[in-house]
């Protein structure tokens, strides 16, 4: 594993972070199949939008990639040593019950960074993510798009190889939609994998390098950007970039 | 998770010892309600302290509750009022000495318009029989002390089997047995001691007293050293020692509440 | 006025009487130091059995739940037979002496102390899970963070241990002897002013306990809003 003390060098580089293999993965629960069996590889740069309808199964593929959760059969591969260092923002950000700083000192003391090193790491973090001002306002009380750019701190302090990201700016108003989508791109540029699920086909359009295209538990379609809002191939991914209901 | 435990339990004991520090010389001595209730051991314990150097601990619980104290080992010295059930201590190998220290006695306590007439009585025996047969409210103690063994065995001297609603078995010290029956207006036994030092009689009034059988001995025993090597023989000795000389004796009696001597020396 | 509950307990609160002020001090050193050791095994325990699964998991929270209505006699009896000089820890000779009254209060609180905070944690487990595994943390590396995120629910926790603690008379009864000026507290001199009939000054006593738990709660009330506010 890279030091995390050297954020810098990776950010300069724009080599392609690891690729995310899924090899014949699927989900069930209770005899009933809720995602896959799938097999797709996420490599080159992304950012690899995961679109379809409401229970398509985008969240559990996420959560599948992450390692939140075990697959039923099959497996989750990554092509560099071990598992690589990931982070994931949650559709409601999960923060602790301390100050804004306090939560992104947690997660580095958890990640074993050193004591002496953890307050400049949170604070310079804060002040890229626009919240040096509230440093030491407690993270509960902070608004829903504060929030979830303290989320995004947390996972940026990590210097994460892989970052997950889902429905990160549903419950959120278009100016702090706009700040998640700027830290999303800052992610993407330092070199990081981002593997984000949307329902919004704008956001997509904004942000996408690659699509992933699920409906129903199954993966439709996995291509680039343009072709896949030009030119989609399924059936349903037609039916959804038009607005059409797909279930 | 070790290391916090040994600190618990450190804190524990040097806590204890804090406590216990400041006097190494004390025993702890296992008596009933009724010598604490009524001040006796305020007055007198100073005056063995200072003659000593030895302070006393008392416990004070019922007669059955101190001979059990006393048989585990638990107190290094017994004063309670049961002469039968010293003597058995002592035939069984828990105690190895016994001695009479001083007397009270008991008293019949009632509501003051007397509806079972035991002001008239001749004898105890006579104004148990004359409750039983008015079927007053009597509360008894009912908890194996000493005032409770006497009280049944003065029921089977009157020739009553004390039973039903009348007769009310509380399972209580002496002084919240006085509470129960002063709020019930019912007859009790008590020691004399605690009644008169007794601060919420209400409408009860001593009604009969003065038979010798309401006599009501108390005796110090020296606890076995065969069985009980731990404990403090030799404090608790002079202790015993002390109750019964001159010194001793006369610190009974001189202790007095409003006026009146609780306690009667009489020691051989 | 002398017979009045209330003078009597204004009196020996203004009068700063020496037995009773040592009677307090005592009452909240075994209470407090009870509560203190209680937390210290009871909190972590109860984080514990939240975070990890095992057999028979099922049956210690009944049993941490039942033993919360544990009657203070039967706490004290168990701790009596364990320090008598006839029982398996005769040997430290802590009977009838604060240390025993504290023990007895430790084994009368924990349950309440671990069940309650069990309750708290896993309550707070089930919104952190994802973000704790996504973190990559331990089940021994949340159990602080999650303590520590429960503090203000943990305080009202202590508060209830500390109200068990300080107003049971049984236990400390039991294993203390109410041994005047060793092992003499609130409680079981209010018992022995209530023998001797001094009623109003039992009830005065009973004031002055009320009193100070009623302090101690709202000084902790205080200090918890006061955080609260700072820090969310």
């Amino acid at each position: 594993m890279t030091s995390l003390n050297a954020p810098l060098l990776a950010s300069s580089s724009l080599l392609s972070p690891p690729a995310l293999c899924f090899e014949n993965v699927a989900f069930n629960h209770e005899d009933k199949v809720l995602l896959g069996p799938c097999s797709f590889t996420l490599e080159g740069t992304g950012p690899t939008l995961v679109m379809g309808p409401n229970g398509a199964g985008k969240s559990l593929l996420l959560r599948l990639a992450h390692g939140l959760i075990l697959p039923t059969q099959g497996r989750v591969a990554w092509s560099s040593e071990g598992t690589p260092r990931q982070a994931m923002v949650f559709q409601q950000p999960v923060l602790l019950r301390r100050s804004a700083v306090a939560n992104l000192i947690h997660a580095l003391a958890v990640n074993n960074i050193p004591r002496r090193q953890r307050s400049k790491l949170a604070f310079d973090a804060l002040e890229r993510f626009g919240l040096s001002a509230c440093a030491h306002t407690p993270a509960r009380v902070l608004s829903g798009g504060q929030q979830q750019r303290l989320a995004l701190a947390r996972a940026w302090v990590l210097s994460p190889q892989v970052l997950f990201l889902d429905e990160p700016t549903s419950a959120l108003d278009p100016a702090a939609i706009k700040a998640v989508e700027a830290a999303v791109r800052e992610f993407h540029q330092r070199g990081t994998r981002i593997v984000m699920t949307t329902h919004d086909i704008h956001q997509a359009r904004r942000l996408a390098g690659d699509v992933l295209f699920l409906s129903s538990g199954k993966v439709r379609e996995h291509t680039l950007a343009e072709a896949f809002f030009d030119a989609p191939v399924s059936r349903q991914a037609q039916a959804f970039i038009t607005g059409e209901l797909v279930e | 998770m070790n290391r916090m435990l040994n600190l618990v339990l450190a804190g524990i004991t040097s806590f204890g010892l804090a406590f216990s520090a400041h006097a190494e010389d004390y025993i702890t001595l296992a008596s009933t309600t009724s010598t604490e209730n009524s001040g006796l051991f305020d007055a007198i314990l100073p005056k063995f302290e200072d003659a000593t150097g030895i302070e006393v601990r008392v416990v004070a619980v019922g007669t059955g509750q101190a001979f059990e104290i006393a048989r585990r080992g638990d107190a290094d010295s017994l004063l309670v009022h049961d002469t039968a059930g010293e003597q058995r201590f002592v035939e069984n190998g828990f105690a190895s000495e016994r001695a009479d220290v001083m007397y009270n006695d008991f008293v019949l306590i009632g509501p003051a318009d007397d509806p079972a007439n035991i002001r008239e009585a001749e004898s105890a025996a006579e104004a148990f029989a004359a409750i039983a047969e008015a079927e007053a409210p009597f509360t008894s103690r009912g908890d194996d002390s000493g005032t409770n063994r006497a009280e049944l065995r003065l029921w089977k001297s009157a020739g009553v089997e004390p039973d039903g609603d009348w007769y009310r078995e509380l399972g209580s010290g002496m002084g919240p047995t006085l509470n129960t029956a002063a709020a019930m207006d019912a007859y009790v036994m008590s020691d004399r001691a605690t009644w008169v030092a007794f601060g919420n009689p209400q409408n009860l009034t001593l009604l009969f007293e003065g038979d010798e059988v309401l006599f009501n001995q108390y005796g110090s025993l020296l606890l076995s050293e065969e069985k009980h090597p731990h404990l403090k023989h030799e404090l608790a000795r002079q202790w015993h020692n002390w109750l019964i000389s001159k010194e001793g004796q006369q610190a009974i009696a001189d202790f007095k509440v409003d006026g009146q001597q609780l306690f009667f020396p009489n020691a051989k | 006025m002398e017979n009045n509950a209330f003078y009597v307990a204004l009196s020996l609160l203004l009068n700063l009487d020496t037995s009773l002020f040592q009677i307090v001090v005592l009452s909240l050193q075994v209470s407090l130091l009870a509560v203190v050791i209680a937390a210290m095994l009871g909190f972590p325990l109860g984080a514990a059995v939240a975070l990890w699964r095992f057999p028979g998991r099922g049956g210690v929270i009944v049993v941490l739940n039942a033993l919360m209505g544990l009657p203070p006699v039967v706490a004290g009896l168990m701790v009596y037979l364990l320090l008598s000089r006839a029982g398996p820890l005769g040997e430290w000779g802590l009977l009838f002496t604060p240390g025993a009254m504290i023990i007895a209060q430790v084994v009368l609180v924990l349950p309440i102390l671990a069940a309650l905070s069990r309750q708290k944690v896993e309550e707070l487990l089930g919104e952190y899970r994802e973000q704790f595994m996504s973190l990559g943390m331990s089940r021994g590396r949340m159990m602080p963070t999650l303590l520590w995120d429960a503090r203000f629910a943990l305080l009202t926790i202590l508060l209830a241990g500390f109200g068990r603690a300080s107003a049971e008379v049984g236990a400390v009864m039991m294993v203390g002897g109410n041994i005047d000026g060793v092992t003499r507290v609130m409680t079981t001199a209010i018992v022995l002013e209530t023998g001797k009939g001094n009623l109003p000054l039992a009830l005065g006593l009973g004031i002055v306990l009320l009193t100070l738990v009623m302090l101690i709660n709202a000084g902790a009330y205080l200090v918890g809003e006061l955080t609260r506010r700072r820090t969310g």
